[in-house]
């Protein structure tokens, strides 16, 4: 889809607008396009580049340096291992392993049918229930460290 | 913009009563008068980033050491420019940029002329504190005289600064953060397909590894022109 026709780039056309194409709003309007777009690809780079009139490298630059911004599209679920001080005594990284070897993806990464997104937080704040993973938006508790995924692995499709 | 009135201001360096105008920096001050302070990043006619962190001094009543090149003077400072604390930082902070990548110099085009190996000798370093790392990246030769080799990279940003304030270009930029940095061309696409490259080859001349190289020249056959930009800045004047 062209940029002209797609919406989601008139939606972020206004917000730079908005901003007052001020090449120092460049955070701003990456954390904007991320909400839209759900992550930043090649093509919005350049498009927020040509409107902040900002060296291609620098945009990407930026958005590489933060953790927050994606540069691949997200799974259509998302494992959020807790790698925080209490979950890692509990054994997380033993449960990120077994997870990374059951899709075959390393944190961060998402698998090739785009079903899961594997990412790691430094703490979630539920330390009493450690190890704690994140599945979507439910928290699971004492995750067992052999196999982490028992009751949820039938619904990552 | 309301100019800053330049006032003149007097302090010491290793003892030595200097002056210098309040907009200058001490490491330009001690330049000045004669005092060496060893830098890596610094480049003259470039903006000072202070990221390579060699020429640290230490200042009376500070807790920690500074970088020279970024700091400015203030009236009745009193710098120490070598001291055993001083020259253990450096030392430290010299074998970290050694075992950060794949700093081989018998396979390096650069052997000889080579920036990183030239402060080792000169701050007598004989070996590394800090365990090899040994990170592997791949390197991009796509460009038709130019090599990027990121093992040799110690991230002096040289070459973005030349890219940005000389040649206007903006080309190269830093990508990610921590151990896995890199210097990329535009959206981290190779060399050759880079619109923004005007292959002026600056970057390979201020370079002071063998991270950005000519093609086709054998070893001891290079001559890296790093007084390039300084000309270059005198030749223009100062605006």
């Amino acid at each position: 889809m062209s940029t002209a026709t797609d919406d989601r780039y008139n939606a972020l056309e206004k917000i730079i607008k908005k901003l007052g194409y001020e090449k120092n709003a460049l955070l701003e309007v990456l954390h904007n396009a991320q909400g839209i777009f759900g992550y930043l690809g090649l093509d919005t780079l350049k498009f927020i580049a040509k409107r902040l009139q900002l060296p291609y490298s620098k945009v990407y630059g930026v958005a590489t340096f933060y953790s927050n911004f994606r540069l691949k599209p997200k799974g259509r679920h998302n494992i959020v291992v807790c790698a925080g001080t209490a979950c890692h005594i509990k054994g997380a990284d033993k449960i990120l392993q077994k997870i990374e070897q059951r899709y075959g993806i390393k944190a961060g990464e998402t698998t090739s049918d785009e079903a899961l997104s594997l990412l790691t937080a430094r703490c979630v704040g539920t330390c009493s229930i450690a190890p704690v993973i994140v599945f979507d938006e439910d928290i699971k508790a004492n995750v067992s460290l052999e196999n982490p995924l028992c009751d949820i692995e039938e619904s990552i499709k | 913009m309301i100019r800053e009135k330049v006032r003149v201001k007097k302090f010491t360096i290793d003892g030595i009563c200097v002056t210098g105008q309040s907009n200058q920096t001490i490491l330009e001050v001690a330049r000045d008068n004669g005092i060496e302070i060893p830098t890596m990043c610094h480049l003259k006619g470039l903006s000072d980033v202070g990221s390579c962190r060699m020429c640290i001094v230490e200042i009376e009543g500070r807790h920690e050491p500074i970088p020279s090149c970024t700091a400015k003077i203030k009236e009745g400072m009193e710098v120490t420019t070598s001291s055993p604390k001083i020259k253990a930082a450096r030392e430290m902070i010299l074998s970290m940029m050694f075992s950060e990548r794949y700093h081989t110099c018998s396979t390096c085009v650069v052997n000889g002329d080579c920036q990183l190996q030239s402060k080792s000798v000169e701050l007598e370093l004989s070996h590394s504190f800090t365990p090899y790392l040994n990170q592997r990246f791949e390197i991009d030769a796509s460009h038709k005289n130019f090599v990027n080799d990121p093992n040799k990279c110690i991230l002096c940003t040289r070459c973005i600064r030349v890219c940005d304030e000389i040649e206007g270009a903006h080309a190269l930029d830093l990508f990610g953060r921590g151990l896995g940095t890199r210097v990329i061309h535009d959206m981290d696409e190779p060399w050759a397909d880079s619109t923004s490259c005007t292959s002026c080859g600056k970057c390979v001349y201020v370079c002071p590894t063998g991270a950005l190289y000519e093609k086709d020249i054998s070893e001891e056959e290079i001559i890296k022109k790093r007084e390039i930009v300084t000309e270059l800045v005198r030749n223009r004047g100062q605006k």
